[in-house]
Order: structure tokens, then C-alpha cells, then sequence
């Protein structure tokens, strides 16, 4: 392990030299970890994981993390999560598919407790009959814990978000879990070329201290003989402070948008932005539709993306102005229910100009053909189709 | 959204969520949801703890059980600022534990029912300092959904969008800068004030500092630390 420098976060972020190397999702959200001065890793890393939790207890081994350990399944390891965050550490801990979802009361309720944890989740097929394929369905369950969840393209998008999702997780006008999502297999397996900040460099420690509400350090009790609670239960409060706690989870999500301004560029990229047509994606999704969008430049379609990187919050205004001309809107997705179709329809005016789709699921890949399809019918293009065999 | 103080209603709005961001850098505040210049949300502030009834301040834990001397000076400087406020009460927010049965509403607020000690004792102007942003998000929110009381956040960090009026990375050195002007504006308006510390806390039992031992903090006894280096003999 080479001996690591604190230096500033922005420095880090978004000056610092970058080295370009070859390498998988899960090694890229690895390396992001490695650079983060994580405290501590927890995990229940099984099949359909992907590697990056087993990637992370070699960090561990070499030094680079305090403490890791296996929990006994993954409520258990969310959980200690929480615990040892409120404990004042920086942690992290990834999962995927039936992982996530088993874990979900627990992390439902980080956003409440004020965990600033970055979560990875690294997308699989959820439902019956059992599969270990790419599907990202997971995240639409995801989507209404109160916690910040950013959307990763590829590789490079990986580290990035990994990265700055520690910084914004510890602003103080935030203190909200980051959940960094991205396409098992298609990302997590795949290798793509990464420009990587250097390897002696390090986030500054976390400081417990600066936080919205009071780490439990030593001058509080443990939680076992504690006669109240940091988080009391619900008997002795009024209704209104469980509403206006709610409210401030929600609001604390929304302060973060100013930070993905900050270090992400933006909740959305757009290319073409006085296009006819957009395709709107997230996730790997938008490798595909950055590829349709080229397409029909070579043919000479007007045709522009909007590839959305923070799902929540949701860049419901950024949306609603690029695509206020819009003739058609095209929305291909990598589940069956269609959450970024649901939440751009409620987010803009006109919306049966939304097209659904097309959507893939079940570990099946996502042709860029059939997102040229829907931009075709949009635009009146009549086209052969050659059947290949 | 436009700040103001309540009753707003059953279920109050989140102002972050109506568009209000909070001040973009160190030398600006919020005034009823709008960045200014500091200066001009402390004289609004001023106005409001010079003009209406009540005017207290709520010292949050940050500053109460703060061992540090960030902490000793802001507690120094808030004291300097309620000298100055005419009829001025301190109240403290010790600790953010729901209080069961009933809260004593003359002796603290909390951030559970802070409703409870502004209704009883008829606030009309506020100050949460010291006090920890989510805690004192969630009592701003209910204070304005519930009262017709007129807060001003004292922030050490970023500030809060649910007060009329917010002050961000303010330690003691802005809280004295605040004080100046409150000054200046009771002069403006013409009320003679003579420095004095408000009362003691009508609830609480007479202390004296020269004789008091830890049994005299009752149930905040194990909040107490001893000083570094200092040894204590007199313990439970």
C-alpha cells in the first residue's frame, strides 16, 4: 500500500491529475473506495454480487480501510452500517438484486438516522425465477428511501460518482446516504478505459463532528443502556415532528443537487440540445442511446440525448426545460416498469409524448436498433428491416 | 417561496422544496427565503426581537455542553447579544429526547414539541443557535406551521431555509457583529435599554457556583465531563 496524502476534496475531485487505465465497473467503484479514506466496509457479498465487495476486503487487507467485515446476511450488514456511521466513520458497502432488497427496511431508515454511508448497487434481476442477469428494477424500489441515488453510464462514471458520492453524502446540509447504482454485468464485468485521480492521494477524514446532528462519541452512553435514544421511538413524539422529519430527509436530498452541480457537472448531460427528438436514458442505457443519438446524426436526424446521472434528486426542472420542444421523447430502459419513463412523464407537460421505451429486462442486452425504431416512428421514417442470419 | 411567520397550518411547507436555497457564501443570510447581504437580515432580525413580545433565545447543546473555546466564546457572545435585547429570555434546548410526561415549558423547548414552550410563554421572536441543523430544521418547521412566532437562525454551518431570518458560519465574532447592530437599530428606534442578563430560568433551582455539586444537575449529570487535567472527587 503506497503512503496516501490527505488533499482537498474539490482538488481531488475535479483538478488532480488523472491516470487512464484499463478495467472492470467493480474495480473502477473499488478504486474510488481506495482513494476515500474509508473507515470501515460491511457486507454479505454473495452471488449475484458482483466483485466489488470482494475487491474491497483486499483493500482492507491492505491496509486501506480499518475494518471490514462479512454480516450475517444483508439487513444485518445495513444495519451495522448504520451503527458504525452514527459512530462516526466513514463506510461503505455495496450490494445487488435480491441483496438490496432484503436490506431495504434498514436502508429505508439511514436516511432518518442521518447516515452519510455511500452504497453501491450494482443492478441484478430481482424476480422469480432467480437469475443472476443485469435488470435494473431494483433501483425503482430504491427510489423512495430518501437517500441520493446517481446513475452510472460506465466505468469512468463509476469511479467518479463512487468518489464524490462520499463527499456529498458528508455536507452538513445533506447528511444523506449516496447509493451509486450501475448495470451489473454489462459495467461491473465489463472493462472500459478510466482516467483515475493518483493512487497516493486521499479524501480527508471524515469529521463526525460536522454534522447535523451529534455523532454518538463518548460522552453518550451505547445505545443498550441508554435511557433515550438518538432516534427515539415513536411513542413520546407528536405526528408532526414524524411529518416534518420526513420533510427534512426529502429536503436534505434536494440540498444535494448543488453538489452534483459542483462535482458531477450537472444532474444530466446533453448532447443536441435544440434537437427535434431526445432519447432520454440512464445507467448503461444511455451507452445505448449515445449511440442511436450518433446514428441518427450519420443519417441526418435530429436527434439529441439527455442522459440523466442523479435519479433522486430528480432533475425535474433541467429535464422539463430541455425537452420543452421536443417532439418525441424516447425512454429505453433496462426493467420492465419503467420507473425513468414514469418520473420524466410526471415531471413535464404534454407527456403522452413519451414514448415507453424500448425496455430490456431479465439479463437481456439492449439493441441500439430498437431505440432507432422508436425515433423512426416519431419522426415518419419508413425503413426496411433486414433480417440478418 | 416567501418565509413568514405562521400559524401556517396543519402541515407546514418545506422550504427547501419550495425553491429557497440557503445563503451562497459566508457573508450572506436568508430573509423570509431571499439571499441578502448579512447585514441587512440582521437588522431585519433585530427589528423583530426589538418590536415583539417575548423576544428569546434557545441555546442548543452545540454551545451548552461544547467544550471548546468556539463554545465558551459563542456562549460569551450570546450573552453579550441578550443583554442588549430588552426583556430578552433564554431558554434552553439541552437535548433533543422527547420529554415524557410533559415538558416544563418555562424551563426548556425541544425539537419534539417546541410549539408547547412557545405557545406557554407567548414568543414572539426567537433565536435558535447552537442547536444541531436537523434538530433545529424540524422545530423551525414547526414552529412556523403553528405559531405566529418570527425565528432567526443562528447557524455555525451552512443556515436554514425554514427561518424567517438565517445567519450562516456564524461564531462569536458574528454573533458580536449582530449585536452592534441590534444596538444600533434600539437607538434608531428610540428604546432605552440598560445591559442586563435576563432572568434566571423560573423553573430552575438557584445555583450557587460555589457550592454546587454534581447532584444539583439531576437527571443532566451524565452530560457532565471534568476538565482535562482536572480531577473530581465529588461524583454520584
Amino acid at each position: 500500500m503506497p503512503e496516501q496524502k490527505v488533499v482537498d476534496p474539490d482538488y481531488l475531485l475535479l483538478e488532480a491529475p488523472r491516470e487512464r487505465k484499463f478495467i472492470t465497473g467493480a474495480q473502477s467503484m473499488a478504486e474510488a473506495v481506495k482513494r476515500a479514506n474509508v473507515d470501515m466496509a460491511i457486507a454479505y457479498p454473495i452471488t449475484p454480487q458482483s466483485e466489488v465487495m470482494h475487491l474491497v476486503g483486499d483493500l482492507w487487507a491492505q491496509g486501506y480501510l480499518k475494518d471490514y467485515y462479512r454480516a450475517e446476511e444483508e439487513y444485518g450488514a445495513f444495519s451495522a452500517i448504520a451503527g458504525a456511521a452514527r459512530g462516526g466513520v466513514r463506510v461503505f458497502t455495496a450490494t445487488s438484486g435480491p441483496g438490496l432488497l432484503r436490506g431495504l427496511e434498514a436502508i429505508a431508515s439511514w436516511p432518518g438516522h442521518r447516515i452519510p454511508a455511500v452504497l453501491g448497487v450494482l443492478t441484478r434481476v430481482v424476480n422469480a425465477p432467480l437469475s443472476i442477469q443485469p435488470d435494473n428494477i431494483e433501483i425503482s424500489y430504491l427510489l423512495n428511501c430518501g437517500a441520493v441515488v446517481l446513475h452510472a453510464e460506465n466505468q469512468q462514471d463509476v469511479f467518479d460518482f463512487t468518489l464524490a458520492a462520499f463527499v456529498i453524502a458528508e455536507q452538513v446540509d445533506v447528511y444523506v446516504p449516496v447509493a451509486v447504482a450501475t448495470e451489473g454485468f454489462f459495467v461491473t464485468h465489463a472493462k472500459g478505459y478510466v482516467n483515475l485521480t493518483p493512487e497516493d492521494m486521499k479524501l480527508p477524514p471524515r469529521n463526525p463532528y460536522k454534522a447535523p446532528v451529534p455523532p454518538t462519541d463518548n460522552e453518550i452512553p451505547p445505545a443498550r443502556i441508554q435511557r433515550d435514544a438518538p432516534v427515539q421511538k415513536s411513542n413520546f413524539m407528536s405526528y408532526l415532528i414524524h411529518a416534518v422529519w420526513q420533510q427534512e430527509v426529502w429536503a436534505s436530498t434536494t440540498r444535494a443537487m448543488k453538489y452534483i452541480y459542483k462535482y458531477l457537472g450537472g444532474p444530466i448531460e446533453v448532447i443536441n440540445p435544440d434537437a427535434e427528438v431526445f432519447v432520454v436514458a440512464s445507467g448503461c442505457a444511455a451507452a445505448q442511446a449515445r449511440e442511436a443519438v450518433r446514428y441518427s446524426q450519420m443519417e441526418g436526424l435530429n436527434v439529441g440525448l439527455v442522459k440523466v446521472k442523479a435519479i433522486r434528486p430528480f432533475p425535474e426542472k433541467e429535464i422539463r426545460e430541455v425537452l420543452k420542444n421536443a417532439k418525441g421523447i424516447v425512454i429505453p430502459e433496462h426493467n420492465i416498469v419503467g420507473w425513468l419513463a414514469r418520473e420524466v412523464k410526471a415531471a413535464i407537460p404534454n407527456n403522452d409524448r413519451v414514448v415507453g421505451g424500448p425496455r430490456v429486462y431479465g439479463g437481456m442486452t439492449l439493441p441500439t436498433e430498437l431505440i432507432m425504431d422508436e425515433i423512426y416512428k416519431i419522426l415518419g421514417v419508413k425503413k426496411d428491416r433486414k433480417v440478418l442470419v | 417561496m416567501k418565509v413568514v411567520p405562521g400559524p401556517e397550518g396543519y402541515m407546514p411547507k418545506v422550504a427547501a422544496l419550495e425553491g429557497v436555497s440557503l445563503p451562497s457564501s459566508p457573508n450572506k443570510g436568508l430573509l423570509y427565503g431571499e439571499e441578502v447581504d448579512e447585514e441587512i437580515a440582521m437588522r431585519e432580525a433585530a427589528k423583530a426581537l426589538l418590536t415583539k413580545q417575548n423576544p428569546t433565545i434557545f441555546p442548543g447543546p452545540k454551545i451548552l455542553w461544547g467544550w471548546s473555546p468556539t463554545a465558551f466564546e459563542e456562549a460569551e457572545a450570546i450573552l453579550e447579544l441578550a443583554k442588549e435585547i430588552p426583556n430578552c429570555r433564554i431558554i434552553p434546548m439541552p437535548d433533543y429526547r422527547p420529554k415524557y410526561p410533559k415538558i416544563d415549558p418555562e424551563a426548556e423547548i425541544n425539537p419534539n414539541h417546541p410549539n408547547l414552550t412557545i405557545l406557554h410563554n407567548k414568543i414572539e421572536a426567537c433565536i435558535f443557535v447552537g442547536v444541531h441543523c436537523h434538530y433545529a430544521n424540524l422545530s423551525l418547521r414547526m414552529i412556523r406551521a403553528g405559531t405566529n412566532c418570527f425565528t432567526i437562525a443562528i447557524c455555525g454551518e451552512l443556515g436554514h431555509e425554514d427561518a424567517m431570518v438565517t445567519l450562516r458560519d456564524a461564531h462569536g465574532e458574528k454573533i458580536r457583529k449582530f449585536k452592534d447592530i441590534l444596538v444600533q437599530v434600539r437607538n434608531e428606534l428610540g428604546i432605552q435599554w440598560e445591559p442586563k442578563l435576563p432572568p434566571p430560568n423560573p423553573s430552575l433551582p438557584k445555583e450557587n457556583w460555589e457550592t454546587i455539586s454534581f447532584h444539583d444537575y439531576g437527571e443532566y449529570v451524565f452530560l457532565l465531563m471534568p476538565k482535562k487535567g482536572e480531577i473530581v472527587t465529588d461524583t454520584e
